[in-house]
């Protein structure tokens, strides 16, 4: 009898408590006392630890993911890292995901810091957690809490006594926090979960189509709106007429929502004319009939080529310097063998699959949001001090993000449709269609950039001056901000790792002229494909290897110190002592891609491969790309990263952003390009602005995770720099053509 | 507005609504079914994949009007008491990363496997080019496909 009470799982518990047997199934229990196991208590008891948890008599483990998932696993790993800490059995976690509140810590998804940032935090939660429950059993039993160890949902003493993680929740509750000195973190070989593949939560509901997406959520007498925004980013509304549109059956209102116009803004929406339907195809018919005279503002001339060439000038004379060892210019001059080379790298838009969009509902002096949204504490104060609310009367509930990649930490369009509601009294769901979403995004700043690499008479590399010039992500909204920030050059150029004796990064001013914004690794995209690329012709010059020319130019394996070497470096907001940017860590996923791809191996003709490596977001990786060009067309058989992140938590979803980011390089590398003219961008849909498609993905793609019990650092960015570099680099292989610019054409 | 009557899921719906509304939005707006996606409202992007009599469709780009007697299946309707083969071998590869394009992939999926029991690497091209994930996953869904026919022919 005792073993069938102890194996009823929780949810035939459930069902039979709600059938009022709770006594009789919990006396039979009690009356099994003698032989020690209690597993359940008090149904109603709680105990909520911290922020992140809660255990109540059931033994039902509820864990809060206070960050967006967005594809990355991350509402999956973090839970993952306290309940491992915590001991809890996996199948009685239910995650919930958090409101935007600054109870739960950093909320931003972004910046590929979510587990570097909360690993430690999520361990202690756990194991503080885990402590309590210990010496609540130990309270129980009479004996020190050394005696008692929580394992699987339970307490078991050397008696073999059990406490269920249920029976001992009002009683850890009552308990005071331990002492620091009291918790004890798992060691490596005790981890249950870390490490170790675990599937996302929501994988089922999202192979069902039960998952709720930002327009999932269901909300009574909701409107849908769509609003027709300044085709000129800054621009406004003249006039406008809503003759036609109020003639659509279904649309209920049309009207103008104003725009800051200049400067841009990070959190702002861009103004327009609203139409307010009963339904979607309403809307858009609504939207298609309205008539609006534009005034295009300060952006109107804008043209991304022209301009393209404007920041290549620039990027051609002499710049701010920014770092500077030796003197490069004159060693330039005394090179006997040089490389220089030009790059240009085109704005790109994130779209993401689901399109920025909301639900709000303003009503009684209050207003709730529903949004897929990567920083929900940013939108909760964007949309009270855009509706005039104090931020205890805005609630801002994340849905699941049909992708983010950067677009969806920007508030605007979250912020849009809380005005809208307030506007005009609905509940409103917000819809941008993909033109909305291509024509109105915060664009990857477009990059002109030199670089001049010289070698003195014995082939060694003894000079290095890297020119960059890209609109800072800072000018979007501030026109002073025009040069790139410490932060935006340390994303390849400031931390040039090579050990080269004369060093100049320079940069030069430019503005934006469209909203810039960050998109998945920001401007490592540009500088790790200028710098992987000019790499690859160095090696040439030099007469070695490829990679062997990396391992060359890398030095002796030491921890660099950066911030000796520019005052401006940026370690992504941490310390070289606690994350150094160690050359052997770099050395070794250079050698563990040459093994994984068995590099240096004979290709079949037309195929080649390509080697670049790259650090960011404080990880280190290495990536291999195999392509087969056939009939003037770019094929990549096979992609193959070696990463070095610290402890991979969820291991199999490491891989898959490895995966994925490939393929979002390969985006990059082949496919995508916005271009603006007088001010309006020319790309709408995925027929003229075009992304990776299954044909034009790498058919494979191997990943080694390098072993480690380092600190965790990023993985969803940093898989992106290093593709198209080594993608340009195998395409030489086999055409013998040096590519300067992305998209590659072939 | 027009009362329009067809088979959804196996199961005769009714809705009202303007003759050139797409299935998309009926589904979605008249009849609360969210599984199915809003990608780009132009047949570009596969993430409103549904089944018009078994032929994978996009559901942005088909008017209500167009469906009269034939039979619509949406990622809610593949199921039939246990998840269909092909949500199993999604599942076993851990396929989806943000998950909102794959009701389409799913779709398109299924549809390829019931005109082709053994798809070759070509033949997944050809049939889910049309689908775009942006997370990326297609190496899984290729695996994913390939598990799906195995199992199923075995």
């Amino acid at each position: 009898m005792k073993d069938k009470i102890v194996k009823i799982d929780r949810r035939t518990f459930l069902k039979t408590t709600s059938i009022s047997a709770t006594g009789l199934l919990l006396g039979m229990h009690f009356s099994c006392t003698n032989t020690a196991k209690k597993l359940m208590g008090d149904p109603s008891a709680n105990f909520s630890p911290n922020v992140y948890l809660n255990i109540n008599g059931s033994g039902d483990v509820t864990i809060i993911a206070h960050r967006s998932e967005m594809g990355t696993g991350i509402k999956t790993s973090l839970p993952l890292v306290l309940a491992d800490e915590l001991e809890v059995d996996w199948e009685k976690v239910k995650v919930v995901q958090a409101v935007g509140d600054a109870k739960y810590g950093d909320q931003n998804t972004d910046g590929s810091y979510s587990v570097r940032m909360f690993y430690p935090i999520m361990r202690k939660a756990g194991a503080t957690a885990r402590r309590m429950l210990e010496q609540a059993a130990a309270n129980e039993w009479k004996i020190d809490v050394s005696e008692c160890k929580a394992k699987n949902h339970e307490v078991i003493n050397s008696d073999g006594d059990v406490l269920g993680f249920g029976y001992l929740a009002d009683k850890a509750a009552l308990l005071p926090m331990p002492e620091e000195h009291e918790v004890k973190l798992k060691s490596p070989e005790e981890f249950k979960f870390i490490g170790k593949k675990t599937s996302i939560v929501d994988l089922e509901d999202i192979v069902t189509g039960k998952a709720i997406f930002g327009l999932d959520t269901k909300l009574e007498g909701a409107k849908v709106a769509l609003v027709k925004r300044p085709p000129v980013a800054g621009g406004k509304v003249k006039s406008f007429n809503a003759d036609a549109a109020m003639q659509i059956p279904g649309v209920q209102k049309v009207f103008e929502i104003t725009s800051p116009g200049f400067p841009l803004q990070l959190d702002a929406p861009l103004g327009g004319v609203v139409v307010v339907a009963d339904n979607t195809w309403a809307a858009m018919k609504g939207r298609n009939a309205l008539k609006v005279v534009w005034d295009n503002g300060v952006n109107g001339n804008y043209d991304s080529d022209a301009y393209m060439e404007t920041m290549m000038q620039k990027a051609k004379v002499k710049g701010k310097v920014r770092r500077k060892q030796g003197d490069a210019d004159k060693a330039l001059q005394a090179a006997s063998k040089k490389v220089e080379a030009e790059f240009r790298v085109h704005h790109l838009s994130h779209a993401p699959m689901e399109t920025p969009c909301a639900m709000a509902h303003f009503k009684d002096g209050k207003i709730e949001v529903w949004a897929p949204t990567q920083e929900p504490q940013w939108a909760r104060g964007a949309v009270g001090g855009a509706v005039g609310l104090e931020e205890k009367n805005v609630t801002v509930n994340v849905t699941l993000l049909g992708g983010g990649f950067g677009r969806k930490s920007k508030p605007d369009y979250v912020v849009e449709a809380a005005i809208i509601s307030r506007e005009s009294g609905f509940p409103i769901k917000l819809l941008w269609t993909r033109e909305d979403d291509i024509q109105h995004d915060y664009y990857h700043a477009n990059c002109a950039q030199h670089i001049s690499v010289g070698l003195d008479e014995s082939g060694a590399v003894n000079a290095w001056r890297h020119r960059t010039v890209f609109p800072a992500i800072g000018s979007t909204s501030n026109a002073k901000a025009n040069e790139p920030s410490g932060a935006e050059l340390s994303q390849g150029v400031l931390d040039m790792p090579y050990d080269i004796p004369n060093v100049s990064c320079e940069s030069n001013n430019a503005s934006a002229q469209v909203r810039v914004g960050w998109l998945r690794s920001v401007a490592n995209i540009n500088h790790a494909f200028a710098i992987g690329c000019v790499l690859d012709e160095v090696a040439e010059k030099r007469g070695v290897d490829p990679a062997q020319n990396l391992l060359d130019l890398l030095g002796n394996d030491r921890n660099i110190d950066m911030d000796a070497l520019s005052k401006e470096f940026w370690n992504y907001s941490e310390k070289l002592e606690e994350f150094p940017w160690n050359t052997a860590r770099f050395r070794n996923v250079i050698e563990e891609v040459k093994k994984l791809s068995g590099w240096g191996k004979s290709m079949p003709a037309g195929s080649a491969m390509g080697i670049a490596a790259h650090r960011s977001f404080l990880s280190y990786v290495a990536c291999v790309v195999e392509v087969k060009v056939e009939n003037g067309k770019v094929k990549i058989p096979k992609a193959y990263y070696a990463v070095d992140c610290g402890v991979a938590v969820n291991p199999e979803r490491v891989k898959a952003q490895f995966e994925g980011g490939a393929v979002f390089g390969a985006s990059i590398g082949l496919k995508s390009k916005i271009t603006v003219k007088k001010g309006i961008v020319q790309q709408g849909n995925f027929d003229t602005y075009e992304v990776a498609r299954i044909t034009d993905a790498p058919v494979e793609t191997e990943v080694f995770i390098v072993p480690s019990n380092e600190k965790p650092t990023g993985v969803g960015e940093p898989p992106v720099p290093p593709f198209a570099p080594a993608l340009c680099n195998a395409l030489y292989r086999v055409t013998g053509k040096r590519i300067r610019q992305l998209p590659i054409t072939v | 507005m027009s009362a329009f009557k067809f088979t959804l899921n196996q199961k005769e719906v009714e809705v009202d609504a303007a003759e050139d509304t797409p299935l998309l939005w009926v589904l979605r707006d008249n009849l609360a079914m969210t599984g199915t996606k809003f990608g780009c409202g132009k047949a570009l992007c596969g993430a409103c994949t549904v089944h018009l009599d078994g032929q994978p469709v996009r559901s942005c780009s088909l008017p209500i009007s167009a469906i009269g007697e034939k039979k619509v299946t949406t990622i809610e309707g593949i199921a039939n008491g246990e998840l269909h083969p092909v949500q199993k071998s999604w599942i076993a590869e851990d396929v989806p990363q943000c998950g909102y394009c794959q009701s389409g992939q799913i779709m398109t999926a299924v549809a390829l496997l019931n005109n082709n029991s053994n798809p070759t690497d070509e033949d997944i091209d050809e049939a889910m080019a049309g689908n775009i994930c942006r997370c990326g996953t297609y190496v899984r869904i290729r695996r994913a496909i390939k598990r799906a026919a195995k199992e199923g022919n075995s």
